[in-house]
């Protein structure tokens, strides 16, 4: 069991900001997060787009943003959990206990939910039956590609992960790719690539299919997939691929007790705290009266949860509010005095 | 103002009057509509606000930017008729517009 002063799950810009403010306050924190990487939806949903409404910051990608944050937290020592995704939240006597699905088990008194909208999950097969074959012959990430060696592969989507994997696979397997439409928005030189190698007849392109049935017995057989004007085709496959990115899905938060609205969770505009003490929301995912779903207003509500921690982590002691410009106690944490 | 006439997928309409300068997908949000789910708060990077336009209303439309094209390759079911409604700004011209709402958004 991993004892902390706080545990903030989401580590998007959010959740970052918030372990700075809770180790510079002196608290120790973990973070656990879904992505097998730092920087929440900035980094999976708009890494290169420019956001121009970070104060003091003109213009910087959801890229830059990350990278900054994680540069501001270099004083300090946070240990993260990436590619786990916090299942439960239950009290015990008197601290949160908290489970992932790797099984860790964190003991709190604060925890932090900085989730966004929740976590990321890949998107599936709209086709309902794919679910019977899911992590058997129909998979939405490749772990082992020695599995599809000599076999014939179906891979859907049209972004890079599915060029990739067309490109790649194509050595040793028999590889169909099916796109709903003609262009693919992976980076050119794989197109050109993909292209190349339908032209050498290596890769079977279907442009303008979708996926309407699957047929297989315990194990996947064929694929049906028509196009726009109703013309059917069955495919032969032994495993399907789809690639279509990434949904945010709130998940097993929905099963902790919290007052939710729609898909967000109460709090007060005090400590941000939840109906459930020492359980804060902040971020996307918390709502209050004029909530502003702005990474500023995140940073905001981070720095307020993080003073409300103190109390529970260290109920003996009086916080005491400082700046970094003049306490020496807040300098030392921040490794700029001995 | 416009009436826009939101389908669920249950076959339910929904008739509501929009403020020009909102989106579709604004309208649907404010007013409950169930089915458009607009996980990134209309920012085209999700594909969860996904409408099917009725025929003679699609080519009236606004052409598509570049990047909603791309976020309906991740959309549920898309169709010839998909558009994102978060991209679909209301004004006058879009009194009477029909949207289907699918069945899913993920």
């Amino acid at each position: 069991m991993i004892e902390t002063d706080a545990l903030i799950i989401g580590a998007g810009p959010t959740g970052l900001f918030t372990a700075h403010q809770i180790k510079l306050i002196g608290l120790d924190c973990e973070i656990v997060d879904n992505l097998d990487k730092v920087g929440g939806q900035c980094i999976e949903l708009y890494p290169d787009k420019p956001i121009y409404d970070i104060p003091a910051v003109p213009e910087c990608t959801g890229e830059e943003l990350t990278k900054n944050l994680i540069n501001q937290l270099k004083p300090f020592d946070i240990k993260f959990h990436l590619g786990e995704r916090v299942e439960e939240v239950k009290k015990d006597d008197v601290n949160w206990i908290v489970k992932t699905n790797n099984g860790k088990i964190f003991s709190t008194p604060n925890v932090i939910i900085a989730g966004g909208v929740g976590s990321f999950e890949p998107r599936k097969f709209p086709v309902k039956e794919c679910e019977k074959f899911e992590n058997k012959s129909v998979f939405y990430s490749v772990k082992d590609k020695k599995i599809f060696e000599g076999k014939t592969v179906a891979i859907f989507g049209g972004g890079d992960s599915a060029l990739d994997w067309a490109v790649e696979l194509s050595k040793n397997s028999k590889v169909n790719l099916i796109h709903r439409r003609e262009e693919f928005r992976g980076a050119q030189a794989t197109v050109d690539k993909v292209h190349l190698l339908a032209k050498e007849g290596k890769i079977n392109l279907f442009t303008k299919y979708q996926m309407i049935s699957v047929k297989g017995n315990g194990q996947l057989e064929s694929i049906d997939i028509k196009n726009d004007h109703d013309e059917k085709k069955n495919i032969k496959a032994d495993y399907a691929l789809g690639f279509f990115g990434l949904i945010m899905q709130l998940g097993p938060i929905a099963n902790w007790g919290l007052n939710l609205d729609k898909k967000t969770i109460e709090v007060d505009t005090e400590k941000f705290e939840t109906n459930q003490k020492g359980i804060y929301a902040v971020g996307d995912i918390c709502t209050y009266p004029g909530k502003l779903k702005l990474i500023l207003s995140g940073f905001h509500e981070g720095a307020l949860a993080a003073r409300a921690c103190f109390k529970l982590a260290r109920p003996d002691e009086k916080y005491r509010f400082e700046f970094t410009t003049t306490s020496t106690s807040l300098l030392k944490r921040l490794g700029k005095k001995e | 103002m416009a009436k826009i006439t939101y389908i669920t997928s249950d076959a339910k309409v929904h008739e509501i009057e929009v403020q020009n300068g909102l989106t579709v997908m604004e309208g649907a949000v404010q007013n409950d509509i169930p089915g458009i789910d607009a996980d990134c708060g209309g920012g085209m990077a999700c594909a969860t606000c996904h409408v099917y336009v009725q025929d003679d209303w699609y080519d009236k439309l606004s052409a598509k930017e570049d990047g909603e094209e791309d976020m309906l390759d991740m959309a549920f079911e898309p169709k010839k008729n998909s558009r994102l409604s978060c991209q679909l700004i209301v004004s006058d011209d879009l009194d009477g517009l029909v949207v289907n709402i699918p069945s899913k958004q993920s």
